[in-house]
């Protein structure tokens, strides 16, 4: 796949002095979904804002389907819709005008009928007639992203689009991107909701410090990092760790009914047969077995306080 | 050209307009009334003639530029203001729009509502003085490029304010004096010689002397000087927006 979105050493210093992004290299990939993580601070708006023009880059470049955001911006800006993190609205505006007014911004030509599917999609057409200021917060974000989509880009940026969003209008917003994705969309997310990236993100990319930490295809980003753990569940419980356990580090749980191991699904051996083997011949009684895969959380929250601490 | 991003910002601005049209219209009507009543009803009683103009008649020029003037400012500031206050300003900023693009449907519909208001002002008068315009073609020309020049100065304003104080300060401080002290309500002649010579500094007298001309055919200041004036006027306000967009000052991070 091609990048439609390249970043190339892009660094933003404030004009208080401060960097927010250092020396940034990133490619997007057509059609995928990245998710951008980071903690508070890391520079996430920061990226999306000097991508979109909104905030002047101190060095580096990037280029949207291969047009220069600042030589080429009006082909660039053309292609790249955001719903930035903040709830900006006119509040006494009309939701179909401010819709419309995107649209028109943007160069394209009137199309109430495209309007009408995408607040549909977004179950606000019913909405369309109110002033923003009576709709409630999440509908007001859905209002950014009916903006941000009015006029059909192909990147498209989501800066915590679930914030203050609850959780059935969430997954609707999720069919939302999904849907979007198959029409062939780009989608840069930042979530603090791993659970978010988890399930949408095809790659996933750290960002911490203004610094990119890793990019990297989610599912082996929780191949490579991601420790999995079995979990026997015993009749019995025990007071301590069997002596003929003592090799494999478990760690004893729930009152002494539950022995975890942690193992590495890469390794050549896991161990688990040499443990179940041992077990047996300990004559603990096993009611359950069970094996966890850590999640992208734990393997975010390891990554930047690893690096914090380095 | 984006012209559909001109477009869609005049709409969205006009439509801001109409929603609020009453009061839009009520308060520059209302007080143009009081000014007939104050100057010219009580003042003009003393006053009666000016140049063979009756005093009643003279302020019309004045008052509606006063208006004019006040209007073009007030509504391409708050226009292009508002959008940087609720920080809807992104769109701008994000969209594949020129600054003159931007600049366009913001100033052009500030000066549209600006120009309905100064006709709306010119029927008024009709109610209250006997009036006839020399010259109907250059007075539109001159209110038309008036409310475009100023609109553009309250653009920069708008941009450069980084609170509504800011936003009133200029219009407070020194569009209302200049235009006041610009011979609105009087003829420049009328000064002593000292006056006349500082008089000549002030901006504004080109315009309301140009103004006057297009209504009465006599002028403080030769013509030409007020659409010189005028035009220059334009043309430093459009250096002045494109070296802020080209720079991103007050807009960009
Ligand atoms: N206009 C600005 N002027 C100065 N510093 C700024 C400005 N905007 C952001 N910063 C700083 O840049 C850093 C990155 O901010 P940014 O908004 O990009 O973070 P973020 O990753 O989006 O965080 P969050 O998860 O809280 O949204 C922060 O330290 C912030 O204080
Ligand atoms: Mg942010």
């Amino acid at each position: 796949m091609t990048a439609i979105l390249s970043v190339d050493r892009l660094t933003k210093t404030y004009a208080g002095g401060f960097t927010a992004l250092d020396d940034v290299s990133l490619d997007i990939r057509e059609g995928e979904i990245l998710a951008l993580l980071g903690p508070n601070g890391a520079g996430k708006t920061t990226l999306i804002s000097t991508v979109c023009g909104i905030t002047q880059a101190t060095s580096g470049h990037v280029t949207v389907g291969g047009h220069d955001t600042i030589t080429a911006y009006r082909a660039a800006r053309e292609m790249i819709g955001l719903v930035p993190q903040e709830i900006n609205l006119e509040p006494f505006e009309k939701v179909i005008n401010t819709v419309r007014f995107s649209r028109g911004l943007f160069g394209r030509p009137r199309d109430d009928a495209y309007l009408e599917k995408i607040l549909r999609q977004l179950s606000l057409w019913d909405k369309k007639d109110e002033p923003i200021r009576s709709l409630s917060g999440g509908m007001k974000r859905r209002v950014l992203i009916a903006k941000a989509l009015s006029h059909e880009p192909r990147v498209l940026f989501l800066d915590e689009p679930s914030a203050g969003v609850d959780v059935e209008l969430r997954r609707d917003m999720w069919a939302v991107v999904r849907q979007l994705q198959e029409d062939g969309v780009t989608i840069i997310l930042t979530t603090h909701y791993i659970e978010e990236a988890e399930t949408m993100a095809d790659r996933i990319a750290v960002i911490n410090g203004g610094r990119i930490l890793l990019v990297e295809e989610k599912a082996a980003l929780m191949r490579r990092m991601g420790r999995k753990e079995m979990r026997i569940e015993l009749k019995e419980p025990v007071t301590r760790i069997p002596s003929a356990l003592a090799d494999f580090g478990l760690t004893l749980e729930a009152e002494g009914t539950r022995l975890v191991y942690s193992y590495d699904r890469q390794a050549s051996r896991t161990g688990i047969v040499r443990l179940l083997s041992a077990l047996q011949e300990t004559g603990l009684t096993v009611a359950d077995v069970e094996t966890r895969q850590s999640s992208l959380e734990e393997i975010f929250v390891g990554l930047v306080t690893e690096r914090q601490s380095a | 050209m984006n012209l559909t991003a001109v477009a869609a910002i005049y709409k969205f601005e006009m439509a801001r307009t109409f929603r609020t049209l009453a009061q839009s219209i009520v308060s520059p009507v209302l007080s143009t009334a009081l000014y007939f009543i104050v100057f010219g009803t009580a003042i003009g009683s003393r006053i009666e003639q000016v140049e063979g103009v009756s005093y009643g008649a003279f302020i019309v020029p004045g008052l509606i530029m006063l208006t004019v003037l006040t209007q073009s400012i007030a509504n391409a500031s708050f226009g292009i203001y508002f959008p940087k206050f609720i920080g809807t300003i992104y769109e701008l900023l994000s969209a594949p729009a020129s600054f003159l693009e931007i600049t366009a449907g913001y100033v052009l519909a500030a000066a549209t509502k600006a120009l309905m208001i100064g006709l709306i002002i010119l029927a008024t008068a009709y109610f209250f003085v006997e009036l006839t315009i020399a010259h109907p073609i250059w007075m539109i020309v001159f209110l038309v490029l008036t409310c475009l020049s100023f609109s553009l100065f309250g653009f920069i304003i708008g941009i450069w304010a980084k609170n509504f104080e800011q936003l009133q300060l200029i219009p407070l401080l020194a569009v209302t004096p200049l235009v006041f002290l610009g011979g609105a309500f009087y003829s420049v002649s009328m000064l002593p010689p000292a006056w006349q010579g500082i008089t000549m500094f002030n901006p504004v007298l080109y315009l309301v002397s140009g103004f006057r001309w297009s209504f009465f055919g006599m002028a403080d200041v030769p013509v030409g000087w007020s659409i010189v004036a005028i035009f220059g006027f334009l043309i430093a306000c459009l250096a002045a927006i494109a070296w802020i967009f080209r720079t991103g000052w007050r807009l960009r991070a």
